[in-house]
């Protein structure tokens, strides 16, 4: 194990082994979320340092003038050392940003890591800019976003054309029965184009996208050792968010969002959604479910969810499988997948 | 029947412990030289190996600033954020101690070679008091600054910790001394020069600058251990020839009982094979020692003279235990290839000889003379052919074989000319009795030519570079008092403050350029009487300086003029301005090539770069003086400000241990060399008897027979030194003037040490002296029963 992947192990949504690196325990003058969360935006746009772990997560279904379809990650982790946050090389917060492309027959990836203090990764509420490196997303409602890779890159455009959503309760997330929660709201409903520049040429791209912001100091329980999660965008342009966090015991803890096509969410608490794995997949050496049945029967939803590539490994510091899907029954559409923990 | 054959084989060691020490302690003295001098190669290696891991030397580009200032912590920054994959690196020294910072995230390694375990506690390495990890040894000696984790993979002199950590400890915040280039970059990365043109790309040179500079040390000590192996082989083929011949009868009977010569052979060689594995095994001990006792010598003048830091301690490693037994073994191979040959080809029924060993030496004589004949004049031709490193060592191959070869001839003639001169009986028989010597001792005698002829040649190299180095040193470091700048500012304000204080400031400014399609580093110099005073040349025009004033030559190292060829008067161009050269200078031990022009010149070439180190003309004595103004006055720090003298004195400290080192090397051959003599001389002394006995029967005491014996001893290492002084003189000038020229591009100039030639003769005698002592008091105590009975058995 490289110094690097010791280091974000410290990022609990990648964290494959509990009770790593002292996240098992309290969080030690962290700031723990609570009911109720009071948004400012932008203002909770821009980093949480008092919370140990934070993510700007973007995830979009493309498709070039031939119909094929592309999957696009941008993510920019933050973790924290301590509740505070210093200028120089002894600030304690940590950056981790993770990119790729996904084709129905190639990934690519890459990874960068920053610590904040010096100005090489930071994020600013206002005006919003979240970057690590020369990757960058800027602006919210109207937003560019760019990555570099050896072998890729990208360069988009994005515009929202709905309103934040808030999931869970008002932002305040469950993880568990025994209360771990964090504070999570999304941007789903970006319309996004651009340029995907693959290592032979360059492909013009658009479609829609999603944006997760996530901040919490401990989202996992110590029975849980991994998780699925899910975005769908449907046709109708309704969305939906579902997660489900796997137990040692064979259980599972879920979640769901259904966001109505004017951005209106309806949570539903553990139990609601029903995650089914059909086909595995032997990815990189595990075996992984990459076609899903999900069922919602509160809305109605029985879909099957189909990994555009099944190979969309990210050959991280920490690895775990993040990809587009394609979606099939009750509903049609597009949707990203990620699932860590899978040993 | 195989083990009866094996007893019988056996039962002649009994019978003669004393072949058989010599000739297990001979093969254990020359493997123990041979894998000691290979152990302190090794650890030297292994320790650049390490610094290369740990600063990526070698493997990863580099980029720092033209000026040789540090890189803002912006410059970085906005490196990054165009979507440079660089690396911040800051070096330098606490308590002496080299001290690295990184950045591991963004460091292509990591850590390097630090083992990431549970030792690295992340909240203290990136937060708290900071954790520094190196060798023990190497920690100990840095003050309770950050938590100390010991770690054996770093370099040894090195530790590493965070970057943050490193600015912190040398009180540099916000300074990068260089970025090391990730080797895989993003697409689309905008050009350098856009983003900050002031940083300039070194490209990875695919192994480290240290191990090239301390190659010329690494491969005398080689040279040094090979002599020394040959020497200790010399003892073993002595021995295993004579075991052999006195087995002679041994191997008749067991072949006329009816044993398949090859199974006798093939049983000698298992027989011989085992020995060679118990001495090789002894002498990998011994060097061991050996090793363990010079490194740290060696360890002090690597890293005074390159800055290359090796470890002080050895560690054991598996491949020279294993190159020490397989060198052992394959040295008893060569030592007893011709023993079975003759064994293969004797009769069935050949009697055994008493004086079988000194009468088929005698008949193999003229061979000898032949060949040593040929290798010698094949020495000759390469000595004026000879070009390049293969023919180098060619020629000191031939050179060295030859004369060990040669000698016993040489001998023989000088003591038969003393022979037709000496009158009187007693001198006439002692001259001829030492002739007739001669071959039972030649092995011996050769052993000393070589060991001393290395002594000779080695000690006249490294003296010769220390004269050269040290001349060289008054001639670059003629001004009293060296200054850097932190910035063009300070330079600024420096040079305005000293100027009404100094007879002369000279501006030290260089670029890096191509000249001749050579990478070189161009020197703007100021017209100043130092330069004309100090500087000493290869070859020059007539008053070079005036000419390179004029702005119209340039002066180039030698390194340089050998390498393209360039020659005096040749035309040179550096970015499209044209320059004559003038000189050639000595310039040693530095890798690349290097020029200088006058600083108008420099200036209108490359206006950009501002000089930021000065060299200060003054009296000595104000030296100090000026320092603490300048400290006190400019805020100076005393780190930036250099004392010649001290320079000097350090640079001398270092040959000083460079001469422990040659000096231990030395005892240590010609011991093994007074060890042959001395094993030479009590075999021999058995079979001696039955020819000292007439003599003594005609009234010569036994005392002065054993006066005698010492005579001829001292008489015969004389006249061996008086061959190995000549031949080690050679050796050196085919060191110094073929063999470094091909390796390392300058050639040193050869200088005569006669003092230490006569101490090492003096060692020499000294060593036969002790080693003819035993045989000689032996001889003068044998019973006269022994002598009278060869009267009875014999005859």
């Amino acid at each position: 194990m490289n110094v690097k992947a010791l280091l974000f192990c410290l990022v609990p949504v990648l964290a494959q082994a509990q009770g790593f690196a002292g996240l098992g325990g309290e969080a030690s003058g962290f700031s723990v979320p609570t009911p109720d969360p009071d948004f400012i935006f932008p203002k909770d746009h821009g980093a949480h340092p008092d919370y140990r772990i934070e993510w700007w997560y973007l995830t979009a279904n493309l498709t070039d003038a031939t119909g094929t379809p592309y999957g696009l990650q941008w993510t920019l982790f933050r973790s924290a050392l301590a509740p505070t946050t210093r200028v120089g090389w002894d600030d304690p917060q940590l950056w981790m940003g993770h990119a790729a492309v996904t084709t129905p027959d190639m990934h690519f990836v890459t990874e960068r890591l920053a610590r904040g203090g010096i100005g090489q990764a930071g994020v600013t509420a206002d005006p919003f800019a979240a970057w690590i490196d020369d990757w960058q997303l800027s602006g919210f409602d109207d937003a560019t976003l760019t990555a570099s890779g050896p072998d890729f890159g990208y360069d988009m455009a994005l515009h929202a054309t709905g309103p934040i959503v808030r999931q869970g309760i008002d932002g305040y997330s469950m993880k568990s029965a025994s209360g771990q929660a964090s504070y999570y709201y999304s941007q789903p409903f970006y319309e996004i184009a651009g340029t995907l520049h693959l290592p032979d040429r360059d492909v013009v791209v658009s479609g829609t996208a999603w944006l997760d912001r996530e901040w919490s100091s401990q989202p996992l329980a110590d029975n849980q050792n991994g998780w699925d999660w899910f975005s769908l965008s449907f046709d109708s342009g309704a969305r939906m968010m579902g997660f489900q966090l796997r137990q040692s015991d064979g259980g599972a803890y879920t979640s769901a969002t259904w966001i109505a096509p004017d951005g209106t969410p309806t949570p539903y608490p553990d139990g609601a959604l029903i995650a089914t794995p059909l086909d595995n997949t032997t990815v990189a050496g595990r075996v992984l479910p990459t076609r899903w049945r999900l069922e919602l029967p509160a809305q109605d939803v029985d879909v099957i969810a189909t990994a555009v590539n099944t190979q969309a490994w990210m050959a991280t510091s920490v690895p775990y499988w993040e990809g587009p899907v394609t979606i099939s029954g009750s509903g049609t559409g597009v949707g990203y997948l990620e699932m860590t923990g899978y040993e | 029947m195989t083990r009866a054959v094996f007893q019988a084989l056996l039962s002649h060691w009994c019978r003669n412990p004393l072949q058989l020490f010599t000739l297990l302690a001979g093969l254990a003295l020359a493997t123990a030289l041979w894998s000691g001098v290979q152990a302190i190669n090794a650890e030297a290696q292994a320790s650049y190996d390490a610094a290369a891991a740990t600063l990526g030397e070698g493997t990863f580009d580099q980029l720092s600033r033209r000026d040789g200032q540090p890189i803002s912590l912006a410059t970085y920054i906005n490196l990054r954020r165009a979507g440079w994959l660089v690396s911040p690196v800051i070096e330098g020294r606490l308590e002496g101690v080299r001290l690295v910072g990184f950045d591991p995230l963004t460091a292509p390694n990591g850590l390097g070679p630090v083992k990431v375990t549970d030792s690295l506690d992340i909240n203290a390495f990136f937060t708290g008091r900071g954790q520094i990890f190196g060798r023990s040894a190497t920690l100990a000696g840095l003050p309770d600054v950050a938590d100390k984790v010991p770690a054996t993979d770093v370099a040894p002199g090195t530790v590493i910790t965070d970057i943050g950590v490193a600015q912190r400890l040398l009180d540099r915040s916000g300074q990068i001394d260089r970025l090391i280039v990730t080797s895989q970059q993003p697409k689309g990365q905008r050009p350098l020069a856009e983003i900050a043109p002031e940083l300039t790309r070194r490209v990875a040179q695919g192994g480290s600058d240290v191990g090239r500079l301390t190659d010329s040390f690494h491969l005398n000590l080689t040279a040094f251990g090979l002599l020394s192996f040959a020497v200790g082989i010399f003892i073993v083929h002595g021995a295993i020839g004579l075991a052999f011949e006195q087995r002679r009868p041994v191997v008749r009977t067991l072949r006329a009982l009816g044993v398949p010569l090859q199974r006798l052979m093939l049983l000698m060689a298992i027989e011989l094979a085992g020995m060679a594995l118990i001495a090789g095994a002894l002498g990998v001990m011994l060097g061991y020692i050996i090793a363990s006792q010079l490194l740290p010598d060696v360890a002090a003048t690597l890293r005074g003279l390159y800055g290359a830091e090796v470890a002080g301690t050895l560690q054991l490693r598996p491949v020279w235990w294993l190159s020490g037994l397989a060198i052992a073994l394959g040295g008893t191979a060569m030592a007893a290839t011709t023993a079975f040959l003759r064994l293969a080809r004797m009769p069935l029924l050949a009697g055994a000889s008493k004086r079988a060993l000194s009468m088929a030496a005698g008949a193999a004589a003229r061979a000898q003379g032949i060949l040593a004949a040929i290798l010698l004049s094949f020495a000759a031709v390469l000595a004026i052919v000879a070009d390049g490193l293969v023919a180098g060592f060619a020629l000191l191959a031939a050179l060295l074989i030859g004369a060990a070869l040669g000698l016993p001839l040489l001998l023989d003639r000088a003591l038969s000319v003393c022979e037709r001169m000496a009158r009187g009986v007693r001198a006439q028989w002692f001259w001829a009795d030492t002739r007739q010597q001669l071959p039972g001792l030649s092995l011996a005698l050769a052993a000393l030519l070589l060991a001393m002829a290395a002594n000779v040649g080695v000690t006249t190299m490294v003296s010769s570079f220390r004269l050269t180095f040290t001349g060289f040193l008054d001639q670059r470091l003629s001004s009293e008092l060296y200054v850097t700048a932190e910035s063009p500012e300070q330079a600024a304000a420096i040079v305005d403050f000293v100027t009404p204080q100094v007879r002369s400031v000279l501006p030290i400014q260089s670029v890096a350029a191509q000249v001749a399609g050579l990478k070189t580093e161009v020197f703007g110099a100021r017209d100043d009487a130092t330069y004309r005073d100090n500087w000493k040349f290869l070859t020059a025009v007539s008053a070079p300086w005036d000419k390179v004033a004029a702005g119209t030559a340039i002066l180039i190292n030698e390194q340089l003029a050998r390498r393209s060829g360039l020659e005096l008067g040749d035309s040179v161009t550096l970015d499209s301005r044209n320059f004559t050269i003038a000189g050639v200078y000595g310039d040693y031990g530095n890798p690349i090539g290097q020029a200088i022009i006058t600083e108008s010149a420099f200036k209108s070439l490359y206006p950009n770069i501002a000089a930021l180190r000065f060299g200060l003309r003054l009296p000595a004595e104000a030296v100090p003086a000026l320092v603490q103004s300048l400290e006190d006055d400019l805020n100076l720090p005393p780190a930036n400000t250099i004392n010649q003298a001290g320079i000097k004195a350090f640079s001398l400290a270092i040959f000083d241990r460079t001469f422990t080192v040659t000096t231990a090397l030395n005892v240590l051959t010609l011991s093994v060399a007074g060890f042959a003599i001395l094993m030479s001389l009590l075999t021999l002394a058995a079979l001696r008897v039955p020819q000292l006995a007439p003599a003594w029967a005609m009234g010569m005491t036994r005392r002065s027979l054993g006066g005698l014996e010492m005579v001829r001893t001292v008489l015969l290492a004389s006249l061996t030194a008086l061959v190995a002084l000549p031949l080690g003189l050679l050796l050196a000038w085919a060191l110094l003037a073929i063999v470094n020229v091909a390796a390392f591009g300058w050639r040193l100039p050869m200088f005569l040490f006669p003092l230490d030639y006569l101490r090492l003769v003096g060692f020499a005698l000294a060593a036969a002296v002790l080693a003819a002592l035993w045989p000689a008091w032996r001889l003068a105590r044998t019973p006269p029963g022994d002598l009278l009975k060869v009267f009875s058995n014999e005859r």
